[in-house]
């Protein structure tokens, strides 16, 4: 459920970019300088590392981390199909 | 002369990084020279991928794209990419890496081998993405020249910056392998971030303050629309969003990947990566925008004026005229010269390194070019078999060589607007390789055929865009020609920056048909054994032990 939630929110994000409501307006400039429509974009991006956050926090893939991690006995350049094709293979 | 000699000594920093590196860590092993021995720690990971991935155009593109076309250029390519990346390095980043420990691999074609069971299919993805990959590097030789030419006052020429930059770049690339590149990466981040802070307060405050530039700028009529978005419509604005789907499909970054180690590296690289494109962005497109307003920099004035000439659309000005005016107009070098109009010597010498910093981000292409031929090339068709791993690593640097010294040579002699637009198509191919990643991670019933099907559409799809641009002059600022029209819908138009498929960038289509291209043509197709599929996917559709 709380997976579904952080795509959903992730799936908003995306949506919420397309900001057409600060379209065709510069002001009001926050600070006194930064039209609207780019600050929109700067506070967009610290909204992204919150819910960054977020991810990492609830969706984040630890049954990876613990195979990959508890695994030892791999080799470079590995898997069977990363040898010479004399078979003549696609 | 003084900014010169500060970017040369940087030059000397870096290259003594990338050496040390070499000297601390003896790299025999492929794992140690293309990969650092998997063992990069949490701070060098973020600094050193998040460096790997800006370019020349972050930092002198990005303030001469905001200088013509306003405040959209931050949510065209920063904020999009804010939130694309992590999540592409959230999921498939984190995949990437947990595949490439277990199974060891070392490039992505060596995945998609494995995973689909399929040897020349490989190849055929391997040619695609070298090909995609060569323009990056001839762009940062020029880029080199340009900058070095530029913060020397004409005293180095750009023969002798691309070479320097060639040179010093082959160098540590050369002697320290992935360990001295994202040592070198790191270093670059970090001046970068310091520095471009301290060149908005600077220039902020020797203009008066920034509040009235802007109302400067919103009170004549020529400059209040770059503070809006008005000239760009959404349709186009929402295509931009498929342009950093490729970040996580370029071959240099899935290879950063493996270089993690451990898994844990990536949560403060996926939490920072955002708050790092704006650290870094934000200011070179301020600085851009408001750079309409410095017309007491003479270069700048010149600029202006050129593009009013532009603007007023002469029907008596002939088409070399508009060539020279455009070219006159164009503001890649907007922030070089308000740093030499307004900076101290030495900070605009630091700055400049820091420009030079992201110019030379090639060095991480250079080395995934290069692995990626002794891995997917000369290992797979027998090289390493027959003459042994040491073998491979020094072909690999050998590659090195060939490659910078390649990219050089063509630098030379081609002009930069070829290049510019080969970037520009590489991006989008990129992108439309995207469904062959996500597919080989998340989809056990994709095929080697439907791999294939992606490959050859995306290479087609690139060559059909970049021939039509060649073929169809590209029309005046602010004018389109409609090129194939049905009814009364322009299905395919040429624009002043590039093509526009019903009105989107060419990157939508191409990434949804190969998406659509995949799918159909694994359904079709026989899927992989048992086996293969057994080493991918677990019951729960995660990846799982191949013993």
């Amino acid at each position: 459920m709380t997976r579904w939630m952080l795509a959903l929110a992730v799936a908003a994000l995306y949506v919420l970019h397309q900001d057409i409501w600060f379209w065709d307006t510069a002001r009001p400039l926050v600070f006194g300088f930064l039209p609207i429509g780019l600050f929109y974009h700067a506070a967009y991006s610290v909204a992204v590392a919150l819910l960054m956050v977020l991810l990492i926090r609830y969706a984040w893939p630890a049954g990876l981390e613990r195979e990959a991690e508890g695994h030892g006995g791999r080799r470079a350049g590995g898997g069977a199909a990363n040898r010479p094709p004399e078979t003549g293979g696609r | 002369m003084i900014p010169a000699l500060v970017v040369f000594a940087y030059l000397g920093v870096i290259l003594y990084i990338g050496i040390f590196a070499f000297r601390r860590y003896q790299q025999v092993d492929a794992e140690g020279y293309f990969l650092a021995g998997r063992s990069l720690g949490p701070a060098v990971f973020l600094l050193s991928l998040f460096g790997t991935n800006m370019t020349a155009f972050t930092i002198l593109g990005s303030a001469g794209h905001a200088f013509s076309n306003g405040i959209v250029t931050f949510g065209l390519m920063a904020s999009s990419s804010a939130l694309v990346i992590p999540v592409g390095l959230f999921l498939v980043g984190t995949r990437m890496w947990a595949l490439g420990k277990r199974h060891g691999f070392i490039t992505p074609v060596q995945m998609f081998r494995d995973r689909w069971e399929c040897t020349h299919i490989g190849t055929a993805i391997f040619a695609l993405q070298a090909a995609l990959l060569v323009p990056y590097i001839i762009i940062a030789v020029m880029g080199g020249g340009t900058t070095l030419s530029a913060v020397s006052g004409g005293a180095v020429p750009y023969w002798l910056g691309g070479g320097v930059v060639a040179v010093v770049v082959m160098s540590y690339v050369f002697f320290g392998g992935m360990r001295g590149t994202a040592w070198v990466n790191t270093f670059q981040t970090v001046l970068f971030l310091c520095f471009g802070a301290a060149a908005l307060i600077l220039v902020g405050s020797s203009i008066g303050g920034f509040p009235r530039a802007m109302e400067s700028l919103l009170g004549a009529e020529g400059t209040a629309a770059l503070l809006t978005r008005e000239r760009i419509s959404p349709r186009f604005f929402l295509s931009y969003t498929f342009i950093p789907l490729s970040t996580i499909v370029f071959p240099h970054i899935i290879i950063f990947c493996l270089t993690a180690r451990r898994m844990q590296q990536f949560k403060s690289t996926v939490t920072f990566y955002p708050l790092c494109i704006l650290a870094i962005w934000l200011p070179c497109v301020f600085l851009g925008v408001a750079a309409n307003a410095m017309h007491d920099v003479p270069a700048i004035a010149a600029k202006l004026d050129a593009r009013a000439l532009l603007a007023a659309g002469d029907a008596a000005l002939t088409a070399a005229q508009v060539a020279e005016l455009r070219q006159a107009a164009a503001g890649d070098d907007v922030i070089i010269l308000m740093l030499e109009h307004y900076a101290p010597l030495w900070l605009a010498g630091m700055l400049g390194a820091g420009i030079m910093a992201a110019v030379m981000a090639s060095d991480s292409q250079i080395l995934a070019l290069s692995t990626m031929f002794t891995e997917d090339v000369f290992a797979f068709y027998g090289g390493k078999r027959r003459f042994g791993e040491r073998a491979q690593v020094q072909t690999g640097r050998l590659f090195v060589v060939l490659i910078a010294a390649v990219a050089y040579a063509i630098a030379l002699q081609a002009p930069p607007g070829i290049f510019n637009l080969a970037v520009q198509y590489a991006f989008s191919g990129y992108s439309a390789l995207l469904p062959l990643l996500v597919a080989a991670l998340f989809w056990r019933r994709s095929t080697k055929w439907g791999a294939l099907a992606v490959t050859v559409w995306t290479a087609a799809s690139v060559a059909a865009v970049a021939l039509f641009q060649a073929a169809v002059p590209a029309p005046p600022p602010g004018t389109v020609v409609p090129y194939w029209t049905v009814g009364a819908v322009d299905v395919i138009t040429r624009t002043p920056g590039g093509t526009a498929v019903w009105g989107f960038m060419p990157v939508v289509p191409m990434t949804l048909v190969s998406a659509l291209l995949m799918v159909v043509v694994s359904w079709l197709t026989r899927r992989p054994s048992d086996a293969a599929l057994a080493r991918y996917f677990s019951p729960a559709g995660d990846v799982r032990s191949r013993s």
